[in-house]
């Protein structure tokens, strides 16, 4: 049987004071061969100074038929967020 | 660099009347589809076949520009070039990424480009004759590229869409380049201006064509304009080409090989002379005259580059021998 290689989520800082934000995927047999090939492919013209690379296997992802029981909750619970309650002018802000 | 011309899309779904519509809703509030959504099977079609097209062109788009960098006639230039010709291959791999977010894998699509079941745009499959036509590559082809590819950037699927962000953003530099590569020979010496001449003579006419067939024959449009894969209309795209290149044509003191290009008051464009289809279609199915090659080509770095592949995974997964053994 012909091995294929592995798949790797590429993540990259912009820069320090950020966080790292997906920016695509990789095909690299380890680890090492995923960050020169991320290098090569994703920061060619100055995105970032940090590199992530994560097998695209390791990932677990929520699964979308359940999104609405998953995030549906925060549109009901108004009352989560500071504009529900009603601060006088007077008070100034708040 | 790659432009419209999506051949032989098929749209055709057989979902409910009642999937495609709740689908079809969420593409007209400009909701982005992303890779775990449910989505109609001809959506998922088309967009397999044209992300894959359209990575396969890139690909193959290396190699045209590839055959000068030994060539090119200062450092700045070939920097530039090597440069160019590395993007190209950093976006067949970005759109690779995309495609295979749809569930096929890479060795799939690498199969169908070698065996020739998948296409790619059929303008890498003239030959680049001078160095001149290097310059009129970067402002011609990858300037129909970009027209086609800004609309892209909104396309309905998420991964397509972010993909060409990061391909416009490159493609810019690869026009100007050309265009200031064909400035130099443009107002060098009369040989010089004869060689940028002859290349736009054998450029324009497979330039205008990437927009593909016009929009009265063009079958699978209507479907991919309503799922908003495809913004902009075939012929529509075209014109604004046209219409940018003109002034630009002018500026460099050549004239683009069409007598019957005229500046039409009424539509605020220019009109063309009628293009050979019959052309477009010969070298879309192969008859190109590089044709062959261009696959030849990918297939030996394909065949010899498979050492290299296999030993770099024996080479991992010795490693995680050794470390398993470690711990």
């Amino acid at each position: 049987m012909v091995q294929t290689t592995p798949l790797w989520e590429v993540f990259i800082r912009p820069r320090n004071g950020l966080s790292h934000k997906h920016v695509g995927s990789i095909h690299a047999a380890d680890e090492v061969l995923a960050l020169q090939a991320a290098r090569d492919v994703y920061t060619r013209r100055g995105e970032g100074n940090s590199i992530w690379v994560v097998r695209s296997a390791d990932i677990h992802a929520s699964d979308p038929d359940q999104a609405a029981e998953n995030f549906e909750p925060t549109a009901d619970k108004i009352y989560r967020h500071p504009t529900f309650y009603d601060i006088p002018e007077e008070v100034g802000h708040m | 660099m790659y432009s419209q011309g999506l051949i032989g899309a098929d749209g055709r779904t057989t979902e409910s009347e009642e999937f495609l519509a709740r689908f079809q809703a969420r593409i007209d509030a400009e909701e982005k589809i992303e890779p775990t959504d449910a989505m109609p099977e001809g959506y998922r079609r088309t967009l397999v076949r044209q992300i894959g097209q359209h990575a396969h062109s890139e690909i193959v788009g290396m190699l045209p520009e590839g055959n000068w960098i030994t060539r090119a006639p200062s450092l700045r230039r070939k920097a530039a070039l090597l440069a160019k010709v590395q993007d190209e291959g950093g976006h067949g791999l970005y759109l690779y990424c995309a495609a295979e977010t749809l569930g096929v894998s890479r060795e799939e699509m690498t199969e169908e480009l070698l065996t020739g079941k998948a296409k790619y745009s059929s303008i890498f499959n003239y030959p680049t004759l001078s160095w001149a036509d290097i310059g009129i590559i970067g402002w011609l082809v990858d300037g129909a590229a970009i027209m086609n590819q800004i609309p892209l950037c909104r396309c309905s699927y998420g991964p397509y869409a972010r993909a060409m962000i990061r391909v416009c953003k490159e493609e810019s530099f690869h026009q100007r380049q050309g265009y200031e590569l064909c400035m130099s020979l443009a107002f060098g010496t009369p040989e010089q201006k004869a060689m940028v001449q002859d290349a736009l003579n054998r450029w324009w006419w497979p330039s205008i064509m990437m927009f593909g067939p016009h929009d009265a024959d063009s079958q699978h449009s209507d479907q991919s304009m309503a799922w908003k894969i495809k913004r902009f209309s075939n012929d529509e795209l075209r014109q604004k080409f046209i219409d940018a290149t003109v002034p630009q044509a002018e500026y460099l003191g050549l004239t683009l090989p069409d007598p019957d290009l005229k500046w039409n008051e009424e539509k605020g464009g220019y009109d063309h002379g009628p293009i050979d289809w019959s052309e477009f279609w010969r070298v879309v199915k192969g008859q190109g005259p590089m044709a062959r090659d261009r696959i030849k080509a990918r297939k030996k770095a394909w065949d010899e580059g498979a050492w290299v592949r296999e030993a770099a995974l024996a080479h991992a997964e010795k490693r995680r021998a050794r470390k398993m053994a470690a711990e």
